[in-house]
């Protein structure tokens, strides 16, 4: 059988969407599969250093609820999505990829991100890791 | 039904409060951490484990023994196979 793999392309930098990256990168390795993940935008200005120790952003289409929402998960000690993400990279095969593109266009070195990011890949690159398992965009 | 009438649990995880998916998470750590044969038990109140357990148990090949509804909280069982 060929390797299971889950590929993500995370656009988004809210953390609404990063931590449905998270957690579905700890199922997929639960379920022994390989993630990439590629940060692109948004989602790769996320892990700029101490970014997400600051970002609070939720989606514009449900802003209002974003305080409640972080209120909510705070008081349930709910793990951070960049710690469900680690804790998802100790348990399985997670590769977290920075985009080439991105990183020229703002000026950025691997050293300006969390160390959670293992390298800087270009997209040719992504995709063909990618190639067989199954990709989303989000 | 309670799973110390059927087995003898070799280690209890006790994930209570954690939220989807970190009783799954814990559970495996401590599976990766135990002898083939130990049979382990996660204590979780989030409802994803319950379905979530038995899925990883099959796919990863190891025994899925029952889900036990405890005092708010569920008490899932799994021998570690390989």
């Amino acid at each position: 059988m060929a390797e299971e793999k889950l590929s993500m392309v995370v656009f988004s930098g809210t953390v609404d969407k990063l931590y449905p990256v998270a957690i579905m990168a700890s199922g997929a390795v639960a379920l022994g599969q390989r993630v990439d993940i590629f940060l692109t935008f948004w989602g790769l200005m996320s892990l700029r250093k101490g970014a997400p120790q600051q970002n609070q952003q939720v989606s514009k289409d449900f802003e209002a609820m974003g305080p409640e929402m972080m209120r909510i998960m705070k008081e349930k000690n709910v793990p951070s999505w960049l710690d469900t993400l680690r804790t998802a990279k100790e348990i399985g095969d997670v590769r977290v990829h920075a985009c080439a593109m991105t990183m020229d266009l703002f000026d950025l070195k691997q050293e300006d991100l969390e160390d959670v990011v293992d390298d800087i890949t270009g997209v040719a690159q992504f995709l063909t890791e990618a190639q067989g398992g199954t990709t989303l965009f989000i | 039904m309670d799973a110390a009438n059927e087995v003898r649990i070799d280690r209890v995880v006790d994930a209570r409060g954690s939220f989807c998916p970190g009783p799954l998470m814990e559970l495996i750590r401590a599976v990766k951490e135990s002898q083939v044969g130990d049979v382990l038990a996660v204590l979780s109140t989030e409802s994803g484990s319950a379905r979530d357990v038995p899925a990883w148990a099959q796919k990863a090949g190891h025994e899925f023994i029952g889900v036990f509804e405890k005092d708010g909280y569920n008490e899932i069982v799994v021998r570690k196979a390989r």
